[in-house]
């Protein structure tokens, strides 16, 4: 029998339908992977225990018939997430030691559909990031490497350890969150299908706050069919989460029909940007003969206030974060920092200077000024309605098309030891951001490599809550781009 | 819009309660202003009568009934207290 972490979602519920194997067994063949894959740092916390507790309560359920969307299926948890009794830092030294003593909302749903935790995935700091070297726990690498080059190259970020562990097959799928770009763009450069949903598809309760306008839950899988069914297992409303949507989830599984025939994808001529690699200029072009062949019609469509959308939402997800992040203050839970004769305050100052990283003081730093009295006017209020401008031109490009194709990221992955000063890694999500200030769904799929064999996804933007056509689309590109993550040289 | 001083960064710590050295103060005067710098093209931007977006969704903060439906966690809630004692967190005196 070939190796059982190799299989797809889709592949392993099927054989553990039909007895071919426990879902212990291929606990078992992830827990042996995850071992020899050490170096790669994905996984900051290991839950053998609960993994194999977990396998066997779903092997019951499968052998009496009540298996659920997910039952059974070994997956990577961003640690990000809340999970009760079980650590969860957002890779960050100022929640050192915290045990969330509930479960989040997403990864509870997941469980409950079946699904088995094997451990906490690797992130860049209180998810800001595109690289995923930002974690108090080291940096995390890819799987893949550039041809005839040794050198390690970044996953992506900030759900680095997510999409690593699912290229390198130490999960079969694996929760992450998108707040800029933080699935869709560590999909692009590892090589497999990442998708964050509409704003308000999945609850944000129990998730760590970043940029509470922005954060969603969202799923990294090898395919696009293995994406529609563990979406759908974390997708809900929750009277918990004020933001959720009290909509209903579609059975994504049954979007994939193929049929893309007359279905209009919209090209915005505002994507072609400087310093965007050629391959995946020559990427972007094939994408659209792809979803032509298919009979799909490409319509030129314009969003003319896409180049400000990376200047919006590096002032209002830091602003957003100054806010949520000053509940860490050594007070209720996490690092504290503190010496006799200390006031409250200094206690304050002490712990957030210890605790968070040179980033996440930078974005604190950035969202406290644009939010201070005398600038909040000139910044933030600004940037708010420039906001409105960039959805609005969504909305009215999607009176046009029904899906906007574009590419997901500006280059291939990049050296762990690239220098790169803070506003050149922020244009990494310059494709990925004005999708986020729209709260739109957007999903990275694999199409194929760069000219130095790493590689390159293709991103597909869908309307409000149109996650369908957006599946629907993924699977007839990813069926034409034949791209496969074996090929990645091991 | 224009450049930070060393003073503005020294009262943005503050107002974060991140306390920072000499040093630092002067690293986080050259990062922050070039990222403010970065921001300046949003000038270029005519939003004259264009509403700020403060919520994705297009729905007001949903109410629900004014009921008790849940609590009584107190023990859990201090589980992670860095110090805590007769059931309240500890904290330096703030009041003399």
């Amino acid at each position: 029998m070939s190796e059982l972490n190799t299989l797809t979602i889709t592949q392993a519920r099927d054989g553990l339908k039909k007895g071919e194997f426990t879902s212990v067994e291929l606990t078992n063949a992830h827990l042996q992977a995850i071992e020899n894959t050490r170096g790669l740092n994905a996984y900051i916390v290991d839950t053998p225990e609960i993994a194999l507790k977990q396998a066997a309560e779903a092997d019951k359920r499968i052998q009496s018939g009540n298996a659920g969307l997910m039952t059974g299926i070994p997956v990577g948890v961003k640690d990000l997430f809340c999970t009760k009794g079980v650590s969860s830092t957002a890779c960050s030294h100022i929640l050192d030691g915290f045990v969330p003593q509930y479960e989040s909302t997403v990864s509870q749903k997941l469980f409950d559909a079946g699904a088995v935790m094997l451990g906490k995935t690797n992130m860049d700091e209180f998810a800001m990031g595109s690289a995923n070297i930002t974690s108090y726990y080291g940096p995390v690498k890819n799987p893949w490497k550039a041809k005839g080059s040794n050198a390690d190259v970044v996953p992506g970020g900030s759900s680095g350890g997510s999409a690593a562990s699912v290229a390198a097959y130490i999960a079969m799928g694996a929760l992450g969150s998108d707040t800029g770009g933080s699935i869709r763009q560590p999909a692009s450069f590892c090589g497999i299908v990442g998708i964050k949903p509409t704003y308000g598809r999945c609850s944000r309760w129990g998730m760590i706050a970043f940029a509470s306008s922005l954060d969603q839950a969202g799923v990294f899988t090898r395919s696009v069919r293995d994406a529609a069914i563990m979406l759908e297992s974390i997708c809900g409303y929750d009277t918990k989460d004020s933001t959720s949507a009290n909509i209903q989830v579609p059975r994504f599984e049954h979007a994939l029909t193929g049929n893309i025939r007359g279905k209009k994808i919209g090209i915005p001529k505002e994507y072609y940007v400087d310093g965007m690699s050629e391959d995946i200029a020559k990427l972007w072009e094939q994408g659209k003969q792809w979803l032509k062949g298919a009979g799909a019609e490409i319509v030129d469509i314009s969003l003319p206030h896409t180049k400000y959308a990376l200047a919006t939402y590096y002032i209002i997800a830091p602003a957003e974060a100054s806010s949520n992040l000053a509940r860490y203050d050594g007070v209720r839970y996490g690092l504290r920092v503190v010496e006799e004769g200390d006031t409250l305050d200094q206690m304050y100052e002490k712990t957030r200077a210890a605790g968070f990283g040179a980033e996440v003081k930078r974005r604190i730093m950035i969202g406290t000024y644009v939010l201070s009295a005398g600038y909040y006017d000139a910044y933030y209020k600004k940037a708010q309605r420039v906001r409105t401008l960039i959805a609005q031109d969504f909305k009215q490009a999607f009176e046009k098309v029904d899906a906007i194709l574009t590419p997901a990221t500006p280059t291939p992955a990049f050296e762990i030891g690239a220098k790169l000063d803070p506003v050149t890694m922020y244009l990494n999500d310059v494709f990925t951001i004005p999708a986020s200030m729209a709260g739109l769904p957007g999903m990275c799929v694999p199409v194929g490599l760069s000219s130095n064999g790493l590689p390159l996804g293709l991103q597909l933007i869908g309307k409000a809550f149109d996650e369908e056509m957006v599946f629907n689309m993924g699977g007839v590109l990813e069926e034409e781009a034949g791209f496969s993550t074996l090929s990645m040289a091991a | 819009m224009g450049k930070l001083s060393e003073k503005d960064v020294i009262k943005i710590a503050k107002l974060a309660r991140i306390a920072v050295t000499p040093d630092e103060v002067k690293t986080y005067t050259e990062e922050l202003s070039k990222i403010l710098g970065f921001f300046t093209v949003l000038q270029e931007v005519n939003t004259d009568n264009i509403p700020q977006m403060t919520s994705v969704a297009d729905m007001a903060l949903p109410l629900r009934q004014d009921i008790v439906s849940d609590g009584n966690y107190r023990d859990a809630v201090l589980q992670n207290a860095p110090v805590s004692e007769y059931g309240c967190f500890m904290v330096p005196k703030v009041v003399e």
